[in-house]
């Protein structure tokens, strides 16, 4: 166990060391030291900013990490099972895919207003496609002898969709989950850039105005840490769960 | 125990993606009385597979009926899949007990686990497992549901042949125990006539009855291989057109 953690431990103090290094040769305010990043973040989590602001992201966060996940795995499961559906809606995928994330959010503010549900609606359009595509790789290569055996014995619906068709696509939704993560909170930044009044894109706005290289990077490290912190208290285990019965 | 009447008039494969379509059985009808024993003998690729499919009632796209006059409704059906069909993620207890309704008695289960040698895997997952142990597991399934009709296709196949003969040995006896009508797609006339009350022999597809033979060997010497190969040899040499088929 503690070798496991020598080697993070390690490489996160060199990366400290060389960004100390660096600022204090450039000696420039656009790369503040360690130190002040920190003595920042000190300070803004104390006045209750950084929490506000960060609260405010991952509650947009969560509710459209949701509403993403639950729409593109109804859909994407559809569309596996059908496939004169999907052969219909191949090129709508192919299309919502490939458009710009900045062309949605712009749009969303365009057609609802600069409301929350603009925000939200532009979020989970730019998350959508992807979880859709993730799901209906797994429904299409869901196993239809298993699904035969269910049909013989009666399972009925619920016992199907429980026992014989969510643990197989289990993992896939769990990739899209973590693909889904690193990609909205990435979006989400500019949506609330572009449109919000409060939240860490919002906030970040206000540094780059005030060219407050710290505040940027005090807030950069608060936020990559909550999202690490989801991935591996939640996601992780998940994952780990979701493969025990594997060999 | 009431008849089981199976009449398939014509089951067609219809062309598709290229593919041609083709009949795959035609004018066949059966009748299993309650509680026998029946195996199915045909070349492979004959439509066995298919008309155990039809009256498992996975396939609603043929002519013609299957009839039960079973009191109190429908046939209960347990199928026995040429490959056992578990469900890999969940133990080997939880797959028996999927397939049972709802707050169903263990004790049963518990029984039927001891009989297969496999009370002590009841929490491991199927990958796990052998196939000789699979297929056992799969076999307790079938009968954990107290079947008035047990479907088996082949399930013996690609085991070793002492592995063979225990499962065989254990199917008979957990029949006996509580007898109800089994069907058993083989290709194997030994293992048929190992087990089978009477055989019916298919022909190359379009699936249809040749014929028909009581095996009139007492179950108690059916252990006895030399009973056997003699019934086989008088069977083949009095129906030329059997061998043909195997």
């Amino acid at each position: 166990m503690r070798s496991a953690l020598q080697q993070p431990i390690f490489s996160s103090l060199f990366f400290l060391v060389l960004w100390q290094v660096l600022a204090v040769l450039l000696d420039s305010p656009a790369l503040p030291t360690p130190e002040e990043v920190f003595s920042v973040l000190y300070g803004e989590i104390k006045s209750g900013q950084l929490p506000y602001h960060l609260g405010v992201t991952l509650a947009r966060l969560s509710v459209s990490f949701v509403l993403a996940m639950s729409l593109g795995s109804l859909i994407g499961i559809i569309l596996g099972r059908h496939e004169k559906l999907d052969r219909f809606f191949d090129n709508w995928l192919v299309i919502f895919l490939n458009v710009p994330a900045l062309v949605t959010i712009v749009l969303c503010y365009v057609w609802f207003g600069l409301t929350e549900v603009a925000a939200i609606a532009a979020v989970v359009a730019n998350k959508l496609p992807n979880v859709v595509v993730t799901v209906r790789e797994g429904a299409r290569a869901l196993d239809r002898d298993l699904l035969e055996m269910a049909q013989a014995y009666q399972f009925g619906r619920w016992k199907t969709l429980r026992h014989v068709i969510w643990p197989p696509l289990f993992p896939y939704l769990i990739g899209a989950a973590r693909t889904g993560i690193a990609l909205i909170w990435k979006i989400i930044l500019v949506v609330e850039l572009l449109g919000r009044g409060n939240g860490m894109g919002y906030q970040l706005h206000l540094f780059f105005q005030m060219f407050n290289v710290a505040g940027i990077l005090a807030y950069t490290i608060a936020f990559v840490t909550v999202i690490q912190c989801i991935e591996l208290l939640i996601l992780k285990p998940l994952d780990r769960h979701a493969m025990r019965w594997r060999r | 125990m009431s008849p089981i009447l199976i009449d398939i008039r014509n089951k067609t494969y219809p062309a598709k993606h290229g593919s041609v379509g083709h009949v795959a059985i035609q004018n066949l009808r059966i009748e299993l009385m309650g509680g026998e024993f029946v195996c199915l003998v045909g070349p492979s690729g004959c439509g066995k597979t298919t008309l155990l499919n039809l009256i498992a009632g996975l396939d609603p796209h043929f002519e013609g009926s299957i009839k039960a006059d079973e009191v109190g409704g429908m046939l209960r059906i347990g199928y026995m899949f040429q490959n056992p069909r578990l469900l890999p993620w969940r133990t080997v207890r939880e797959n028996i007990d999927l397939a049972l309704p709802d707050g169903h008695n263990g004790s049963a289960v518990d029984h039927l686990l001891d009989v297969m040698g496999l009370a002590q895997s009841q929490g491991e997952y199927p990958e796990r497992l052998s196939l000789g142990m699979s297929r056992r597991v799969a076999l307790v399934r079938a009968f954990a549901i107290q079947p008035t009709l047990l479907l088996m296709d082949e399930p013996f196949v690609s085991l070793d042949a002492p592995t063979a003969r225990r499962v065989r040995q254990l199917l008979i006896r957990v029949w006996q125990e509580r007898p109800h009508t089994v069907l058993f797609v083989t290709h194997d006339l030994r293992e048929a006539i190992t087990l089978a009350d009477r055989l019916l022999f298919l022909s190359a597809p379009p699936a249809t009855l040749l014929h028909e033979v009581v095996v009139d060997i007492p179950r108690c010497a059916r252990e006895d291989e030399s009973e056997v190969e003699a019934f086989r040899q008088r069977l083949v040499t009095g129906h030329p057109e059997i061998s043909v088929l195997l």
